[in-house]
């Protein structure tokens, strides 16, 4: 079923802050096997010049994805999460995410399109820290594939 | 932000030391638990295979994550990806057997940019297939 062209443009509320912990991001590290001392040690993080520990690149995929899940849950909008894949993620950052950040995101329904049957759907987060300064934008295009004939 | 490459010592074509990663069953789950996308294409093979998939499949934000380490471990400093965007074209299949998977990650400066900034190009690839496309990375350099 295509999805309401109506939607595109909207925008939903900004979600309510996440604070990265320096754990956190430590358990992300050893799960993706990356001991880059930038993610875990404070004195490593400052050698490069950044305030604390920081976290890897992607790590705020986890808070842009929960923030687009409530466009994707919208029954308004109508589309079948159980047909839904990843099709492409793409970040920019202002800066990297740090321990200490307490971050909000505002979803954006940038484009609908229908291809072959697919629902394809592309979904913008912005990241603002507690001071209101941009840290990065999230770009997330999901497919949810055509239903098999029944 | 203090890479240590410096963007006068690249040049386009300029290769960065390729990885290997390797993945099993307990990686995803462990990936899961850190992530918190608990969906079950990555560690449930009945319901992989309910879904149409050969097997359980990798997260491809784990893939993601393994693939720009080729960047980060050349520059020294994470905090110098500017940009970071891939497209997931070809699942990583994981076996339940001791050896699982390896993502292989290649790069290579395709780009000199302003502002000391470099676009790399990667290629990942698992079991001969190529996982990610239009893999591209923009990265300050000293």
């Amino acid at each position: 079923m295509a999805l309401d062209q109506s939607f595109v443009g909207r925008t939903y509320p900004p979600t309510d802050p996440y604070e990265v912990g320096r754990e956190k991001i430590r358990e992300f590290a050893e799960a993706v096997g990356d001991a880059n001392p930038a993610y875990t040690d404070p004195e490593a993080a400052k050698a490069l010049g950044h305030p604390d520990v920081i976290a890897p690149p992607t790590f705020v995929f986890a808070i842009t994805f929960k923030a687009a899940g409530e466009v994707v849950a919208d029954p308004q909008l109508g589309l079948d999460y159980s047909r839904v894949v990843h099709g492409d993620q793409k970040f920019a950052y202002t800066r990297p995410v740090r321990a200490g950040d307490r971050l909000t995101v505002t979803s954006t329904i940038e484009a609908i399109k229908s291809l072959a049957g697919n629902d394809i759907l592309d979904i913008r987060g912005e990241v603002y820290d507690e001071a209101g300064e941009h840290v990065v934008t999230a770009w997330t295009k999901l497919v949810a594939r055509a239903a098999e004939e029944a | 932000m203090t890479a240590k490459i410096s963007y006068a010592d690249v040049e386009v074509g300029t290769e960065l030391p390729a990885q290997t990663f390797p993945v099993t069953r307990a990686t995803l789950v462990q990936y899961a638990g850190a992530s918190g996308d608990f969906n079950p294409i990555h560690w449930n093979e009945k319901f992989a295979k309910e879904v149409g998939l050969p097997d359980v499949i990798a997260h491809g934000m784990f893939t993601m994550a393994e693939a720009i380490r080729v960047v980060t471990d050349w520059t020294g400093d994470p905090g110098a990806v500017v940009e970071y965007g891939v497209r997931f074209t070809k699942p990583v299949v994981v076996p339940n057997d001791d050896q699982g998977a390896t993502i292989e990650v290649s790069g290579k400066v395709a780009a000199k940019l302003d502002d000391n900034t470099v676009r790399v190009d990667l290629t990942a690839t698992s079991a001969g297939q190529k996982v990610l496309g239009m893999s591209r990375a923009v990265v300050r350099l000293a």
